[in-house]
């Protein structure tokens, strides 16, 4: 019998597959399919301290190999989630993981404030959304933003903190080890590479808000590279995300470093994929007689 | 409501104008849970991204759903070439459906693509429905026989004047609401002929409910890039076209939101 289960932060997760922020809502639109149980974890939709609207449509292009999006964190708001959806997903869920994102630093605080005092097992820090005008990525870019961000909402909260990093750098292991001094207890990557698309016909982008986030298989190679690189980089764990879509995948990105994975675009083709990765990566380790998934991470050999 | 992800038999495919397939899927599970209005999001091999397709037509006593789509891309192109026999890759039924009340008349607009999802409707109130129908011009006319079997009246419309009436479904639309006592129109179709619609209901103080369309990604309300903007007790707020609606209550609908 394989164990599947890994532990970041002091947090167990059953299975290392997470639904990735943005792609599973808040764990109450697959339930007609199968229980939220089935996964490791979920990390919620981000979450800002105050409602917010998001961006005009059309909010999603579709790409070779992938989708853009610029959905620009439309939520219900902290204390909306911790009402309506916080209580249920503890009941039917694992790990639950508030995606946190915010304008300004005080934003970020006020929220990690509000939900240190709640159920969800870890936050996770969005300094990397590239759909918003204020915040997001914005700090995401630089290591002084990162890790002053960081460096405040680890002092906000005593919740297990994992910060998401943004692709769009120029040496995202600068930004990683930033983050890591601050206080950081993981690191996740990647989110979306900034993209556009242009209607040939009418001359407009084809989002509202002309550029977007670039996810799905096409950005996999990007990914693996990167948590490659911030594995060398970092002692914290990383989880991996960016087109895994395939079992395969999942098993690829943990060679390169990541302790977990998180899948989102992928369920939007195949709501059942991460249940389908989930037992590929069962059957792999039982195939190679691994016993723990830790003999996997960050194995690969470099020529 | 609950909705259902596989794989479900063509057992009829056609082709009803230039680019416009229709497509019988034996899925019994679907076709019982199924309500006018609602939509499926089909795979196709080899796309990120599902096609969402109204539901035509759902046959309980026979498990069938129909569907009948556009090819508008290469992504409904690659569906339009799946044969008899092949699958289609089904998520749904999904989302809102029309409200429709019991014995009483309604009338039914569509235009164009938005004609199909106004047939369950049409099926299901027969002599109480008046079917109000607009397309560009007389190629691209389809389901003709059907709603004119099924409905007390049909009216059709098209923007040349090749068949029927010449110019929009607004016309008719106001002429029949004036003589007849209509509970409510529902509507399908471009956002001009929405708006259209929308405002002769309101002159004829009938209450409307329309069905829209918007790029889609997860189908299920997952990922809110379907958003509409919508209005209930004056504020403001997007709504996901594919969970909340893609029906909605005329009056929360504010368009180019």
């Amino acid at each position: 019998m394989v164990d599947l289960s890994v532990r970041i932060a002091g947090v167990e997760f059953p299975n290392p597959v997470i639904a990735a922020s943005g792609t599973y809502g808040n764990g109450e639109c697959y339930t007609d399919l199968y229980p939220l149980s089935k996964l490791g974890g979920i990390s919620c939709k981000g979450m800002t301290i105050e409602p917010k609207l998001g961006n005009p449509p059309p909010r999603i292009a579709e790409t070779y190999s992938g989708i853009l999006n610029s959905v620009g964190l439309q939520n219900i708001g902290v204390h909306g989630f911790i009402e309506y959806y916080l209580p249920t997903l503890k009941e039917e869920g694992n790990v639950i993981i508030a995606n946190v994102a915010g304008a300004v630093i005080d934003d970020y605080i006020a929220a990690a404030e509000a939900l240190d005092e709640t159920d969800v097992d870890m936050i996770e820090l969005n300094i990397s959304c590239p759909n918003v005008k204020q915040g997001g990525a914005s700090w995401g870019v630089s290591c002084e933003g990162a890790g002053s961000v960081t460096s405040a909402v680890r002092r906000a909260t005593k919740k297990p903190l994992i910060v998401k990093l943004t692709p769009n750098v120029t040496d995202i292991t600068e930004i990683a080890k930033a983050v890591e001094a601050e206080g950081a207890d993981c690191i996740s990557l990647i989110n979306t590479l900034l993209g556009m698309r242009i209607d040939i016909n009418s001359h407009r982008p084809i989002l509202k808000n002309n550029t977007g986030g670039l996810s799905g298989p096409a950005v996999f190679p990007v990914a693996v590279r990167m948590v490659y690189q911030c594995y060398k980089a970092v002692n914290i764990p990383i989880i991996g995300m960016g087109g895994i879509s395939v079992w395969e995948d999942a098993i690829e990105m943990m060679l390169a470093g990541a302790t977990a994975i998180q899948m989102g675009t992928a369920i939007f083709n195949d709501p059942y994929s991460p249940l389908k990765v989930i037992e590929g990566i069962e059957e792999y380790m039982d195939r190679n007689n691994i016993k723990s998934l830790t003999e996997i991470i960050g194995q690969v050999k470099p020529w | 409501m609950s909705y259902f992800c596989g794989k479900y038999p063509i057992i009829e495919r056609k082709t009803l104008a230039k680019g416009i397939y229709s497509m019988i899927v034996d899925a019994p599970e679907l076709a019982e849970e199924a309500q006018a209005g609602q939509f499926a999001n089909i795979g196709v091999q080899g796309f990120t991204l599902r096609r969402p397709i109204s539901i035509c037509e759902i046959d309980k006593e026979n498990g069938t759903l129909r569907f009948v789509f556009e090819v508008r891309g290469k992504g409904t192109a690659a569906l339009s070439r799946l044969v008899e026999g092949e699958s289609l890759d089904i998520l749904g039924p999904l989302g809102n459906g029309f409200r429709i009340p019991e014995g009483k008349k309604i009338i039914v607009v569509g235009g164009g693509i938005g004609t199909p999802p106004m047939l369950e409707i049409a099926r299901q109130t027969t002599s109480l429905c008046t079917a109000i129908l607009g397309f560009r011009d007389y190629s691209r006319i389809i389901l003709k026989d059907e709603y004119e079997e099924l409905c007390a009246k049909t009216v059709l419309c098209t923007d040349d004047g090749s068949v029927g009436i010449h110019g929009m479904v607004t016309a008719p639309l106001a002429e029949n609401l004036k003589t007849g006592d209509y509970s409510l129109v529902c509507a399908c179709g471009p956002e001009p002929m929405l708006k259209a619609v929308i405002k002769t209901c309101e002159e004829n103080n009938v209450p409307c409910q329309v069905s829209l369309e918007q790029r889609m990604g997860c189908g299920v309300g997952a990922c809110v890039v379907c958003s509409c903007m919508t209005v209930r007790n004056g504020k403001e707020f997007y709504s996901r076209v594919c969970k909340d609606g893609p029906v909605f209550n005329a009056e929360e609908v504010r368009f180019g939101g």
